[in-house]
């Protein structure tokens, strides 16, 4: 990678003018000629800068409708920015969609030339390559069969066999490896592999985490059209899964306290979830200390406690239900907590029920049934329904 | 319209887009035909077709005075050929940018390569059709010399800027106001009329027969007829006898220069509007 700049993106931001009544004919529009226009800007993308070194792999990361693909859009010169300028160094190509112009009463020979020349390759270009586009694509057989006779997987091969042709210094790819069958994605992964050997610039805008972490150089995390960081493939992917999180929860959130019962006798005022630094958070980490953290209301009753907790993943399934049993808990403890030193917990969603009892646990004090949430992400994938730690011996 | 500091995409490495000018306008007259059993011959029998019928109802059924002018059938033919090449490139540059959505809205490249590739598509149909003409003056035994060629073609040239000038104009436009489609529908009509293909200008009095000629249609139509076919046409030099007879020739060239500004300006924005 050298230090040169391959495209550079400095205070970029696009609004979208949504009127709210559209007028596409002469007479709607004199007729509204005085009337206030009513509309409203959808701020796409907002001052957003970077710099893509070339030669490096720069991934673009963030929720659905965050901006990212009005970002490649405006990087393509599809979409001209309204404020702010970009500046791209080489050729470009965009992957932004494949088989862009596909005909399908043309057949697959007609439309690799028509396609080709969509993404500006010269007709000798594409004579000089043309096997190579099919046998990539593995379509050797169907040549001069009509485009509409291929199946969707056939046609993206194709696509994407024209488009890896395009000799540009810059690739934009968004989002086009999640198709084709798996054979035919890990010689995609291959091609991506040898274009990053060979010194291209390529910007990938995923949603996979996976591939973040195994291609890229460094990555712009967006959320609601704002740049949220610029950093490694590794907290780009946490801070990603964070993001996800906290809108799982605010989806969770909604649900309503109508769950919860007993003879308020003493009663549950807060409940948290502390993270490894002891720090309040509702996204947590497989493998890292977890404390739970409950506060009663304050009350003159003192009877001896017993705090129950039940947690459940997001499909409901029962994980784990530890209680107090033994412990010295009364009504006049204020805080209480319980802790974790190994989250057990794989990456899901969950609820817990925090509930408390008399000492021999007959009458219910307080119950809220599953009234909290978290979030766990792991940091490699986990197969099973509980993260074991164990360790592994072997005689050499 | 709220202001805002004039954005700037620079590309270092410019791309030749003249290959997907081809491609396009070989894809749209491939496509144009297919599936019908006489293909690209229907591009033939359409002009014939409405010469048929004028020339029934004109110079059989109704005699217009001057329809017994020397070759009237190719002149009328001729005519005729022009016209539907100027009708038909205008129509459907108008829609090109609308019909080809889906292709702006998901690449970049200059959005001219559509109504370039629109012309030149129906360029081809023009040219055929002037086969048809070549045959129609051999059978009248009209042999124009080859300088009068030479004028021809640099008619058809001035044909065309004229069509693509007026195309940059309704392919941006349709694009925010579909009233086009029906705005130039009307002024194609009137335009048909105002041009004399069906009859001599001859008959025309002589007041109307100034406006009529300064119209770059009729001048184009007038001076190919008096080019290869008949010296007895009216062209806008005999009509007008001022330095406004040089405003038809200007009319393309002007047409071509500021609709090129003007689509090069709302081209940037297809990708939202369209």
């Amino acid at each position: 990678m050298s230090e040169k700049i391959a495209i550079s993106v400095k205070d970029v931001s696009k609004a979208f003018r949504l009127p709210h009544e559209r007028y596409t004919s002469l007479k709607q529009n004199a007729m509204h000629l005085f009337a206030k226009r009513s509309y409203s800007d959808f701020r796409a993308v907002e001052t957003v800068s970077f710099d893509v070194k070339q030669g490096e792999f720069f991934g673009i990361v963030g929720r659905n409708g965050c901006g990212k693909s009005t970002l490649l859009k405006m990087l393509a010169g599809i979409y001209v920015p309204s404020k702010g300028s970009i500046h791209v160094h080489g050729s470009l190509s965009p992957f932004i969609e494949l088989g862009v112009g596909f005909n399908p009463e043309l057949t697959a020979r007609e439309n690799v030339f028509l396609n080709g020349a969509i993404l500006g390759l010269h007709r000798k270009e594409i004579e000089s390559r043309f096997d190579e586009i099919i046998g990539f694509a593995e379509l050797e057989e169907f040549v001069d069969q009509k485009l509409k006779n291929f199946s969707s997987g056939m046609q993206v091969r194709l696509a994407f066999s024209i488009a890896i042709q395009a000799q540009s210094e810059i690739l934009l790819v968004d989002e086009v490896l999640a198709v084709g069958d798996s054979s035919f994605q890990k010689k995609c992964f291959d091609v991506f592999r040898r274009l990053k050997k060979e010194g291209r610039t390529i910007v990938f805008v995923t949603h996979d985490m996976a591939n973040v972490q195994e291609f890229c150089d460094r990555v712009l995390v967006m959320n609601n059209g704002k740049q949220l960081a610029i950093t490694g493939p590794d907290q780009a992917s946490d801070l990603y899964q964070r993001l996800n999180a906290e809108n799982e929860l605010k989806e969770m959130d909604q649900l309503d306290e109508r769950n919860r019962w007993g003879t308020n006798e003493v009663a549950i005022g807060s409940v948290e979830f502390l993270d490894g630094k002891h720090q309040p958070s509702r996204v947590l980490k497989t493998g890292q200390p977890m404390t739970v953290r409950i506060q009663l209301e304050p009350t003159t009753a003192k009877l001896p406690l017993l705090v129950g907790l039940a947690f459940y993943q997001a499909d409901g399934t029962h994980v784990a239900g530890p209680n107090s049993d033994g412990q010295a808990i009364t009504t006049q403890s204020q805080t209480i907590e319980f802790t974790l030193d190994r989250l057990p917990f794989v990456e899901d969603t969950y609820y817990a029920t925090v509930a408390l009892f008399n000492k021999s646990g007959d009458i219910t004090y307080d119950y809220i049934d599953k009234g909290f949430s978290f979030v766990v992400s792991g940091t490699k994938r986990s197969f099973g329904n509980m993260a074991v730690f164990g360790e592994w011996r072997s005689n050499k | 319209m709220p202001r805002f500091t004039p954005p700037k995409i620079e590309m270092s490495a410019k791309r030749n887009y003249w290959s997907m000018v081809r491609e396009l306008a070989i894809t749209d007259f491939k496509l144009k035909y297919q599936g019908s059993i006489f293909g690209y011959l229907w591009s033939l029998m359409k002009p014939l077709a409405i010469f048929g019928v004028l020339y029934l109802v004109f110079s059989v059924f109704v005699r217009i005075p001057g329809s017994n002018i020397r070759h009237y059938p190719v002149y009328l033919l001729l005519g005729i050929v022009l016209w539907n090449y100027f009708a038909e490139s205008t129509n459907n540059a108008m829609r090109s940018i609308v019909d080809k959505g889906d292709l702006i809205r998901k690449v970049y490249f200059p959005r001219i390569v559509i109504l370039l590739s629109n012309s030149i598509s129906a360029l081809i149909t023009l040219v055929l059709n002037l086969l048809i003409i070549v045959v129609f003056m051999a059978i009248a035994q009209i042999f124009p010399s080859p300088l009068e060629v030479l004028g021809f073609l640099g008619l058809i040239v001035e044909l065309y800027l004229l069509s693509l000038g007026i195309s940059f104009f309704l392919g941006a436009l349709y694009v925010k106001f579909r009233d086009f489609a029906y705005i130039w529908e009307v002024a194609l009509q009137l335009l048909f009329y105002a041009s004399a293909i069906i009859f001599p200008l001859s008959i025309v009095p002589h007041r109307y027969l100034q406006i009529l000629t300064l119209s770059p249609v009729t001048q184009i139509i007038q001076d190919a007829r008096k080019l290869i076919i008949s010296p007895a046409s009216i062209t806008t030099f005999d009509a007008v006898h001022s330095p406004l007879h040089f405003v038809p020739y200007l009319i393309p060239i002007v047409l071509t220069v500021v609709g090129y500004l003007y689509f090069e300006k709302a081209a940037s924005k297809f990708a939202e509007d369209v």
